[in-house]
């Protein structure tokens, strides 16, 4: 497994009359290749558990292990670790700084020690798996559309070629075509990169489609962590944490009521069609 | 980590010093530095300890809170004792070494000078500590009211002030926020020579100018849209309006402004 956490608390501003607890005792692996899907209401934690994975904040209690090495441990080097870990925060295009969107996506793997060419290639091909074809290579970053920015600062992650990409709530405000888009781009990178995948998300609905694991947090606590399909049947509980499961989830109960010999555990439309068509062939 | 040094530290607390209203604190502030300067006898700075104890009582604010302000005059501080201990002259001199000496005048000036900043920044910690910015600037504001008459505008100060103290939390936690993107693409802040660091700035620094330009903007926009057009005719949503302890506070105010100058006078 590649990342492992340990009993892990954080406390924002500890001891003063603004603490809050944003963690607690959270236990996690994640596993090399794993696509998994990190669902919470606001203010969960989502943002701060993530931070973790890559050492941009220190547990204020517990471990953090990356290829069983404890990242606490003196002279650890925290910059290999990001290189390795890569994170794209909440609203990434608030970051781009350059003066075009090239140089901008090769900050990163230039930050690496690559050479100029090196970092160039690599930015080219970041840009052309998040869909930013070469046109835009020249332009300023701050003159891209919200969609296009988002893209282009997604891709200055990619460009650093990490081996776990953690991506916190990427479709954040952008409209469905664009949503479906970037998940799409991602998930296409998880099949044909192999790489590890941590999904930040409010949406089951679009998780439900790509991953193959579900984390639930709730008041800084982890809630469920199992399939889709495991998580989902707890579509009661979830909804009193404020959540909810897929609109499919909530079809093929209904239809169960009504006395359907459907699969009530579906959680994709395909899914869905398929147990619907079964049971209607059943009837005839 | 960035959110640790906020300016002007609100502690939320329910007591009677957090329900004043603001001019009164402020009054009161300013009355109790006017007092530290006027006091020079043992017996002055007892009525103020007890006057400073009291309140510091009253707040309910941790202890902590209070002393934290004075980390940062701990120098200032250092040096005010260190000179007047040895460069005032006086009748004995109490330990001679080198050309060095501490004389009678000189230890009492010392002890006297650093009670009295321990004091002021303590005092004024109360007042920042019990009350809101907002609420400090809406006091400053009915306090210089009829400065209006000179044209000065009050208001629009206030209002800049008040705009500009609820900026520096959300500036600070964006400054964080961006730091931590750009340490995540590999960016370093600490190490290098001061060019190199100059430079680092540089992916820090266009981010948060240009957040801070849309916040700007945003923020004026809205408040046109809201039809803000200053402070002629305006009304507050909490206008400040004294109640009973606010006039008690006052008079407690003034009892300790006249045991003081009656100490000084007498002594
Ligand atoms: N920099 C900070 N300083 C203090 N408290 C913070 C900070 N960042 C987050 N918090 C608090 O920690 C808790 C968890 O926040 P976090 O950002 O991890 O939630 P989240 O699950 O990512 O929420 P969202 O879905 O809104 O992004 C919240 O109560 C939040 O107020
Ligand atoms: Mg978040």
């Amino acid at each position: 497994m590649s990342i492992k956490l340990e009993h892990v608390n954080y406390i924002y501003s500890p001891e003063t009359a603004y603490e809050i607890h944003a963690l607690r005792d959270v236990n996690l692996e994640i596993g090399q290749g794993e696509f998994i899907g990190l669902i919470g209401h606001t203010g969960s934690g989502k943002s701060t558990l993530v931070q973790h994975l890559n050492g941009l904040v220190k547990a204020t209690d517990g471990h953090v292990y990356f290829h069983g090495e404890d990242i606490y441990a003196h002279g650890y080097d925290m910059k290999k670790l990001r290189s390795r870990v890569g994170l794209v925060f909440q609203y990434p295009e608030h970051q781009l700084f350059e003066v075009d969107v090239l140089s901008d996506v090769c900050f990163g793997p230039k930050n690496q020690g690559l050479s100029r060419e090196e970092a160039e290639e690599r930015a080219k091909e970041a840009l052309q798996m998040v869909g930013l074809s070469e046109e835009f290579y020249k332009q300023s970053p701050f003159e891209l559309s919200g969609g296009q920015k988002r893209r282009a600062a997604i891709a200055g992650v990619l460009a650093m070629e990490p081996e776990v990409l953690i991506l916190d709530e990427p479709t954040a405000g952008l409209d469905p075509k664009g949503r479906d888009e970037i998940l799409d781009q991602i998930s296409a990178l998880h099949r044909e990169k192999k790489i590890t995948i941590v999904l930040v998300s409010h949406s089951m609905e679009d998780v439900a489609k790509y991953v193959g694991r579900i984390v639930v947090m709730n008041q800084g606590e982890v809630m469920y962590d199992d399939t889709p399909r495991e998580v989902f049947r707890h579509y009661k509980e979830l909804e009193e944490v404020g959540l909810a499961a897929p609109q499919v989830t909530y079809m093929m109960h209904a239809l169960k009521e009504k006395g359907f010999a459907v699969d009530e555990d579906a959680t994709t439309i395909e899914e869905a069609r398929d147990t619907i068509l079964k049971s209607l062939r059943g009837r005839l | 980590m960035i959110r640790d040094i906020t300016l002007g530290q609100y502690y939320p607390a329910d007591s009677i010093l957090h329900k004043l209203d603001p001019r009164v604190k402020l009054v009161t502030t300013i009355s109790f530095l006017v007092a530290l300067f006027l006091v020079n006898s043992w017996v002055g700075y007892v009525v103020a300890t007890i006057f400073l104890v009291s309140v510091i009582r009253l707040s309910k604010v941790p202890f902590p809170f209070m002393v934290r302000g004075l980390k940062a005059i701990f120098l200032i501080l250092m040096i005010t004792v260190v000179f007047n201990l040895f460069l005032t002259p006086g009748d004995r001199v109490l330990v001679h070494f080198w050309k060095l000496q501490i004389t009678d005048k000189g230890l009492r000036t010392a002890i006297f000078m650093a009670i009295r900043l321990v004091y002021l920044i303590v005092g004024s910690s109360v007042m920042t500590l019990t009350t809101t910015p907002n609420d400090l600037t809406d006091g400053m504001e009915r306090l210089l009211g009829p400065l209006k008459k000179l044209h000065v505008p009050v208001h629009e100060v206030a209002m800049m002030m008040s705009i500009a103290l609820r900026f520096i939390p959300i500036l600070l936690e964006e400054t964080d926020k961006i730091m931590k993107a750009q340490i995540a693409r590999g960016a370093d802040f600490e190490s290098g020579n001061l060019l190199q660091k100059a430079k680092s700035l540089v992916p820090l620094l266009v981010p948060l100018f240009i957040s801070a330009f849309r916040r700007a903007n945003d923020l004026a926009m809205a408040m046109e849209a809201r039809c803000y057009r200053g402070g002629e005719g305006r009304t507050k949503m909490k206008p400040l309006v004294y109640a009973r302890r606010d006039y008690l506070a006052y008079g407690t105010v003034m009892i300790f402004l006249a045991v003081i100058i009656a100490v000084r006078i007498v002594l």
